[in-house]
C-alpha cells in the first residue's frame, strides 16, 4: 500500500459545535504537505486530533491501514507556541532528551545510542553549542530549534509542525525549510499548517485546503485555483483582472471574521 | 569540646525527634520541587489543613492519628483531582471548597473533645519532642515509598510537569501522574505531621526548593541541594529549640526562611545584592 496516512469523514469538536467536519484526506508515505486555510479553518484543530488532544467525533485516521495509536513516536507535534515554562530547571539537551522518552526502558539512564540520536538533532538544528544551556536562555528562534531538535529525536514517521513560519526569525525560518529539505531523505512524512500560500505552492509536494472542511487536496496548481480559494476564503479574497488575490488576516486581529470553537484555532 | 554538638542527642526523645526531622527534611525537600515548579504551593497548604477531620476521628476512635491523617489526606487528593479533572470548576476553586470544607469539619470533631486547646496546637505547629516509635516507622515507610515513587516516575513527571502537550501526545497518562503527585504530596504531609504540623508543613514543602533554585539550573541538581538545604533546616531547628527552649518546629522554618533569604541575596547570578555588587 502506498498511502501511509488516511483519514476518513474525520469531525472533531469543541464543546458542542464541529470545528471540522468529515474531512476525508490520505497523504503518501513522505510526502511533504501543506495545510492552508483562513483563521479558524481548523488546521490546528486537526493536528490536535491527530495527536490525541482533541476527542474525535466521528470518522478515524488510519496509519498503514490500522487505527492511529494513542501516544508513542509515530506522530511528533509542535504546537504554534510551546505552553512550557521557560523558568523550569531544564537544559536544551535535557529538553530534546524528552523526545528518545517513548524509546526508553523505565529507570535507565540514556542509553548511548540515545545520546547520539539527540546530538545528532541538536546538530542538525545548529544548537548543539547551546546543548547545556537553560532552556529560559535563549532566544525565541532558539527556543524553537530546540523543540524541532526534540521533535527529530523522537523519529517519527509523521511530523506536524503548527504555523512553524509565524513569527520566527529569517534564520530559524531557513533553518526549519533546511530541516524539512532533510528530512526527504528519511522518508519522514511531513504536514505543516502555513498562511502563506506562495510557500505552500513552491516548497510543497501537495497542498490541503481547508475551511472547516475539506475544500481541496492535491498538486498546488490544482489546488490554489479561484474556484476553490474563493470557497475558502470568501470574503478574504477579490479577483482582479483574472488574479485571484487573497486577503488573508494572519493571526489575530479580525477574530470576529472567525467566531465561536474557532477562535482557539488562530 | 563539641559536647555542645552531641549532648541533645544523648537523650531518647530527642533521637526520635531527630530522626523524625530528619525524615520530614529530606520528602519535603524532594517533593517540594514539583510543588514550586507546578505551583502547588496552595494545594500543599490546603491538603496539609484537610488532614485535620482525618486527625479528629482517629483521635475520637482512638485510632492511630497519622492513619487518620493519611486517609483523610488520600480522600481530599483524589477529590481535589476529580473536581477540577475536566476542567468544569478550576484547580484553584476546587481547592479552595474542599480545603475549607475539610478544615471545619476538623474544627467541629476536635471542639467535641475535652482538651481541645492542647490538641489543636499540636496538630497545627507539630510536637517533635513527643514522637513515638510508631509515628517514627509510619513516617519512615511513608516517605521511602515516596522517594521511591518520585525515583520510578522521575523522567514521566519532569516531562509532564515542564510540557504537558508533549506528555499527551507521548501518551502518558497526564490526568493519573497528576492525582498521582496529589497523593505523594498527601503522604509528604502526613510524614509531616508531628514534626512541623499542618500550619508550617507548606514551608517546610516550598521554602528549601526556592532556595535551591535560585542556585541550580536542572531539576537532579535543585533537588540535592533542596534536600540539603531541608536537612540543614530540620538539624538546625532541632537544636534551636534544645538551647533556646523555643518550638522546634518553627525554629527550622526560621532556619529555612533565613536560607531562602540569604541566596536571594547573594546567589552567584541571581541574587539581587551579588548582581549589585558585581556591577
Amino acid at each position: 500500500m502506498t498511502d501511509l496516512f488516511e483519514i476518513n469523514d474525520l469531525s472533531v469538536g469543541y464543546g458542542s459545535r464541529l470545528a471540522l467536519e468529515h474531512v476525508t484526506l490520505s497523504v503518501a508515505h513522505g510526502a511533504q504537505v501543506a495545510v492552508v486555510g483562513p483563521n479558524g479553518a481548523g488546521k490546528s484543530t486537526l493536528f490536535r486530533a491527530m495527536v490525541g488532544l482533541l476527542p474525535i467525533r466521528g470518522g478515524e485516521i488510519l496509519i498503514h491501514g490500522q487505527a492511529l495509536p494513542a501516544g508513542g513516536n509515530v506522530i511528533a507535534y509542535i504546537p504554534q507556541r510551546e505552553e512550557v515554562d521557560w523558568r523550569f530547571p531544564v537544559t536544551v539537551f535535557d529538553v530534546v532528551s524528552m523526545g528518545r522518552h517513548g524509546w526508553r526502558r523505565r529507570l535507565r539512564p540514556l542509553s548511548r545510542s540515545d545520546r547520539q540520536v539527540v546530538l545528532d538533532s541538536l546538530e542538525r538544528m545548529g544548537i548543539a553549542g547551546l546543548s547545556q544551556r537553560p532552556i529560559g536562555q535563549l532566544s525565541g528562534g532558539q527556543q524553537q530549534r530546540v523543540f524541532l531538535a526534540r521533535a527529530l529525536a523522537q523519529e517519527p514517521h509523521i511530523l506536524l509542525l503548527d504555523e512553524p513560519f509565524t513569527g520566527v526569525d529569517v534564520a530559524t525560518r531557513e533553518m526549519t525549510l533546511d530541516l524539512l529539505g532533510g528530512l526527504r531523505s528519511l522518508s519522514v512524512t511531513v504536514l505543516i499548517s502555513t498562511h502563506d500560500l506562495d510557500l505552500a505552492a513552491s516548497r510543497f509536494d501537495e497542498v490541503v485546503l481547508l475551511n472547516r472542511r475539506l475544500i481541496s487536496a492535491g498538486l498546488p496548481s490544482e489546488v490554489f485555483t479561484a474556484d476553490h480559494l474563493r470557497e475558502a476564503f470568501g470574503g478574504q479574497m477579490v479577483v482582479i483582472e483574472g488574479k485571484s488575490i487573497v486577503v488573508d488576516q494572519c493571526c489575530g486581529g479580525h477574530e470576529d471574521l472567525a467566531p465561536g470553537p474557532e477562535r482557539r484555532d488562530s | 569540646m563539641m559536647h555542645w554538638l552531641t549532648d541533645p542527642f544523648t537523650l531518647a526523645f530527642m533521637q526520635k525527634a531527630l530522626i523524625a526531622s530528619l525524615i520530614v527534611g529530606v520528602v519535603c525537600a524532594v517533593l517540594g520541587c514539583y510543588v514550586v515548579l507546578r505551583s502547588m504551593a496552595f494545594l500543599g497548604d490546603a491538603l496539609a489543613h484537610a488532614i485535620l477531620p482525618g486527625v479528629a476521628v482517629a483521635f475520637l476512635i482512638g485510632a492511630n492519628l497519622l492513619a487518620g491523617a493519611l486517609v483523610a489526606g488520600l480522600i481530599v487528593a483524589v477529590g481535589i483531582s476529580y473536581v477540577s479533572r475536566a476542567g468544569t470548576v478550576r484547580e484553584d476553586t476546587a481547592i479552595g471548597i474542599f480545603f475549607a470544607g475539610a478544615l471545619a469539619l476538623g474544627v467541629v470533631l476536635i471542639s467535641t473533645m475535652g482538651t481541645y486547646a492542647v490538641d489543636l496546637t499540636h496538630i497545627l505547629f507539630g510536637n517533635v519532642l513527643g514522637v513515638a516509635v510508631a509515628d517514627l516507622w509510619i513516617s519512615g515507610g511513608l516517605g521511602a515509598a515516596i522517594l521511591v515513587a518520585v525515583l520510578v516516575l522521575y523522567r514521566e513527571l519532569l516531562i509532564v510537569s515542564f510540557d504537558p502537550i508533549l506528555g499527551r501526545t507521548l501518551g502518558l497518562r497526564t490526568q493519573a501522574l497528576r492525582t498521582g503527585l496529589f497523593l505523594m504530596l498527601a503522604g509528604t504531609i502526613v510524614v509531616s505531621l508531628k514534626t512541623v504540623g499542618v500550619a508550617l508543613v507548606a514551608a517546610m514543602l516550598v521554602t528549601p526548593p526556592a532556595a535551591a533554585y535560585l542556585v541550580t539550573k536542572r531539576l537532579p541538581a535543585m533537588m540535592g541541594v533542596s534536600v540539603l538545604v531541608g536537612v540543614v533546616s530540620a538539624i538546625g531547628g532541632l537544636y534551636a529549640s534544645y538551647y533556646l527552649n523555643v518550638a522546634a518546629s518553627g525554629a527550622m522554618v526560621l532556619v529555612a526562611t533565613a536560607i531562602f533569604v540569604l541566596l536571594f541575596l547573594f546567589a552567584p547570578g541571581r541574587g539581587v545584592l551579588w548582581r549589585v555588587m558585581v556591577r
